[in-house]
């Protein structure tokens, strides 16, 4: 342990997706010594496959627009789970933060006028839900995530960003007063285990799609900040909240963006019927994501559903024609040619609700430091530690997400995080050193799977934990059958524990970080479906048979999972916006 | 930029036009003499020393042997920094090229202006 | 139900003192899969077997390799466009050195994208809100902004391999007009100015390799000719 190398920097960003770039951005400017740790070469981080845009008050396709209108929008969306002085700062510095990244170069389409335009997405009103649908979400075709991803990693080597990539994080490295100091990290090139020194650890990895069997999410989605955090003792926020996109494509869960449904497309059941108008009749296909997917599985299981086995519904674009098609939505033509073997100018697109995206994650204030919980249940900041992104729950998206909110929130609150920690370090927060036991406390986890001589393999194991979830976790929930998950996910805790890594091997040995990855895995599935057991209601894209409604009464909070005891324990939501009139809870209709 | 000695125009774009225009005074050359050789068919000596007794004939063959020098120096410079890595065998083949360009040049200036 | 017989290069540099190919028979059971999903199964029967994947859906550009002969994305590739007579060979791109089995070194080629300078530069000071841009203007860039630096281009094209240090290569070049050909851009002359050596541009010779590999469809080969016209009506 004592040969082991070590690195040092002010601040070091885990993750090079959206929220990773903008936080590096922001320090790589200021000159502070920023690293940027990423296990793929960023440009393959998750942020490159969303498709629909960017959602933001810039007043292109309605010159009235107003940031006040998105914040409802996202607080009537996250089914008032949200918080609001969040939400607020998120909507109103949105505009900065996207037309910044316009400058960067950001190739978005245009309007005629030569604004960026804008698109129609779900849950988008004018005037507080009273004047009608709005269309707020800015698109580069529907290609923006790739587009805002690419324009990022750019701006980046422009301004001299130190990339590691592909080096994987193992675990954080705590001081003795509990502060986090660090990381203890791999090349995966080399398989060299460094200690990475820094003052500020930011926590950008993304979401975990990967703990269900169908997921839009990439294969490197396998939630490792949240893992690390976990394993570090901090809470988790909000965990239950998966989202369950409406378009995934049927057996390659692939996906769709919303903004097919933006430009006019819509689901059918089997009989062809516009069902969505039954279930929301304004919004219809625009309604929020929950009250869509819901709606679908609704259909499936009334036997309304298309296909042989009638386990899934058409999303009918052809009517759109081959110009829009070609025009707006490029990708999801070769997509669907691809994976469904539908050309959508022709036929419509197989699609099924498919897990999407974690509304939960390390709970944190706007400037992304993470939160924990004293004894006496107040908010605590840890030392040293941040997350933005997906990864983090700030919480701007409540109990569910709105299109197009994602990427905003990793420029807004990635931007955020890189600001507050340049003003720390020009204040001079010094943390203890971390003691040797500190650092091979968290060198234990990789030494057990260097170790381990026999057991259970990586892929089964995973298997299993990927089937409990889907099987336990899925769109509708209820007691017996999460009961019966969380036994099983306990049980295979321990199988997990004593699992066999056969390749032991240095060089790129993509079998050790797909067992590290699994131990991440284990650690959001526990706190998912601990979460989604505990809190005893419906709620945005928490749906319980057993509970059907909404409990303001009760469960107008955060959940907040703490590892060591595995216990659900509540935070308050933030009612307090600074400039506005906080949004009342109301009955959520679309 | 990639800088470079040994190529012609010291310049890929230079390099390049030169190419092209070289290749189309070739090939207007060659048309030129396909078309004369088979529009005369009795060729004799007397009748093909008579055409390159003109002065134009002198010049525009001129002009094809130099284009024909700097299509074949740019030509075979690009194919020897393609596949000859070693320095050393580079320079002295690409010396022997010039060279050898260089005398068929000269050669060809002393057949249409000698005897 | 007969197996697909699948051959991969593999190579571990801490125990292999040569690359070599070994033999897999793989239990499609008949489905049309995707080359990636084929090699999911190899590693389940060698947990040892390196490659590189993320996004599974074309457009992260993570396993790019060379897949009976052809360059391309294993994740979108299914084995009816790739697989004859019951036999798949996958092997790491060409040209870039091999770091182990089918993950190959990418330094040499992301150096060449980092060398046309990728990001926009204009030194006007920007407006409150976006620089304008007119929907014709902004048409010029598909085509060009799509790349997904897979790297089935640059490492099917010979001049590449012969020069990787000098030649650009198709998808540097292709993100050299992007930038050349972005309205917003204000730094023509500069970009022009470190290209016109005989290598960085002009070593393309026009193969076309890179337009009937590349995954997504782009067309490097037109956006290096429009780079030596930009050139020569600069120059002349």
């Amino acid at each position: 342990m004592s040969t082991m190398r070590s690195l040092s920097f002010d601040a070091i960003i885990i993750g090079g997706g959206g929220a990773g770039l903008r936080a590096a951005l922001e320090l790589a400017k200021s000159g502070k010594k920023t690293a940027v740790l990423s296990k793929v070469f960023p440009t393959r981080s998750h942020t490159v496959s969303a498709q629909g845009g960017i959602t933001c008050a810039i007043a292109a396709a309605d010159p009235d627009d107003d940031w006040r209108w998105h914040m409802y929008d996202t607080v009537k969306g996250g089914d008032y789970i949200a918080d609001q002085d969040a939400s607020e700062y998120m909507c109103s510095e949105g505009p900065k933060a996207v037309f910044e990244l316009e400058h960067m170069g950001l190739p978005f389409s245009r309007f005629d006028n030569g604004r960026i335009y804008q698109r129609p997405f779900g849950g988008q009103s004018k005037d507080f839900g009273k004047g009608g649908q709005a269309a707020r979400t800015c698109a580069a075709a529907d290609r923006t995530g790739h587009a805002l991803l690419h324009t990022l990693y750019q701006n980046n080597l422009k301004n001299n960003t130190t990339f590691l990539n592909e080096w994987y994080a193992v675990d954080l490295v705590k001081n003795a007063n509990g502060d986090v100091v660090g990381c203890i990290a791999m090349d995966i090139e080399t398989g060299e285990v460094v200690h990475v020194k820094s003052k500020a650890t930011v926590i950008a990895t993304g979401g975990a799609g990967r703990i269900f069997a169908s997921t839009t999410n990439a294969l490197i989605n396998t939630g490792d900040g949240i893992g690390m955090a976990l394993r570090a003792g901090f809470p988790m926020q909000d965990m239950e909240m998966w989202q369950f996109h409406p378009t995934g494509i049927y057996g390659a869960g692939t996906l769709v963006t919303e903004g097919c449904r933006g430009e006019g497309g819509y689901l059918i059941n089997k009989d062809g019927e516009r069902f969505m108008e039954r279930y929301a009749p304004n919004a219809k296909d625009l309604a929020g994501r929950d009250v869509v997917a819901r709606s679908m599985v609704m259909e499936i299981l009334e036997g309304r559903g298309c296909g042989e086995k009638g386990d899934h519904v058409f999303l009918k674009l052809d009517h759109l024609g081959e110009e829009v098609l070609g025009k707006r939505l490029p990708g999801i033509v070769e997509l669907s040619k691809t994976f469904a073997h539908v050309d959508p100018a022709q036929d419509p697109i197989p699609v099924v609700p498919t897990c999407h995206y974690m509304m939960g994650g390390i709970p944190t204030n706007v400037h992304g430091q993470a939160i924990m919980q004293d004894a006496e249940g107040n908010d605590q900041i840890v030392g040293g530690l941040f997350a933005c992104g997906e990864a983090a729950c700030v919480s701007v998206h409540g109990a569910n997400r709105l299109g197009g909110n994602s990427l905003l929130d990793l420029v807004v609150f990635g931007r955020a995080a890189g600001m507050f920690i340049e003003g720390a370090l020009n204040e001079g927060i010094e943390y203890l050193d971390a003691s040797s036991s500190d650092v091979e406390s968290a060198m234990k986890r990789i030494t057990r799977w260097n170790e381990s001589e026999s057991g259970e393999t990586v892929p089964e194991l995973k298997r299993e934990l990927q089937d409990i979830m889907q099987t336990s976790f899925g769109v509708f929930r209820e007691e017996k059958n999460m009961v019966e998950g969380v036994e099983r996910l306990d049980q295979l805790r321990g199988r997990i524990a004593s699992a066999y890594l056969p390749d032991k091997s240095n060089a790129f040995n993509t079998a050790r970080v797909e067992a590290l990855e699994l131990d991440n895995l284990m650690e959001v599935a526990e706190a998912t479906a601990i979460a989604a057991l505990e809190r005893k209601e419906s709620r945005g894209a928490h749906s319980r048979y057993d509970y059907p409604d909404r409990d303001d009464a009760n469960w107008l909070k955060h959940s907040l999972y703490f590892p060591a005891d595995k216990r659900l324990g509540k935070r308050d939501v933030n009612f307090a916006p600074k400039t506005v009139d906080m949004f009342e809870p109301k009955v959520r209709t679309y | 930029m990639v800088t470079n000695i040994t190529n012609l125009g010291r310049s890929g774009l230079s390099d390049w036009l030169l190419q092209r225009v070289s290749a189309v005074i070739l090939a207007l050359y060659t048309l030129f003499m396909v078309g004369y050789l088979l529009l005369s068919p009795g060729l004799d000596y007397a009748a093909w020393s008579g055409l390159f007794a003109h002065t134009w004939m002198r010049i525009f063959s001129l002009l094809a042997f130099i284009s024909l020098a700097a299509h074949a120096w740019i030509g075979l410079w690009t194919v020897t920094t393609d596949y000859l890595k070693p320095t050393g065998i580079r320079i002295a083949v690409q010396l022997i090229i010039i060279l050898a360009i260089f005398v068929f040049l000269v050669w060809g200036i002393t057949v249409l202006w000698g005897a | 139900m007969s197996k697909l017989q699948v051959s991969l290069y593999r190579y571990n540099p801490e125990t292999d003192s040569a690359p070599y190919m070994q033999e897999f028979q793989v239990d499609t059971q008949g489905r049309d899969l995707m080359v990636l999903d084929v090699l999911h199964l190899a590693k389940e029967q060698d947990n040892g077997l390196a490659y590189r994947r993320s996004c599974r859906e074309g457009v992260c550009g993570s396993d790019g390799m060379n897949m009976n002969g052809k360059n391309g994305l294993a994740c979108i590739t299914p084995l009816s466009e790739v697989v004859k007579g019951n036999e798949l060979t996958l092997r790491p791109l060409p040209g870039l050195p091999v770091i182990r089995d089918l993950v190959v070194d990418m330094g040499l080629f992301y150096k060449q994208y980092e060398r046309i300078q990728p990001y926009l530069q204009n030194n006007e000071p920007a407006p409150a809100i976006e620089r304008l841009q007119s929907p014709e203007e902004r048409d010029k860039l598909d085509g060009l902004y799509e790349c997904i630096l897979c790297a089935c281009c640059s490492t099917a094209c010979p001049s590449f391999w012969w020069n990787p240090e000098k030649f650009v290569g198709p998808a540097g070049l292709l993100q050299s007009y992007r930038f050349l050909a972005d309205s917003r851009d204000t730094a023509t002359r500069e970009r022009l100015a470190e290209l016109e050596d005989p290598f960085s541009v002009f070593r393309c010779r026009g193969i076309m390799n890179c337009v009937a590999v590349c995954p997504k469809g782009l067309n490097p080969t037109r956006a290096i000719g429009k780079i030596r016209e930009m050139l020569l009506a600069n120059a002349t």
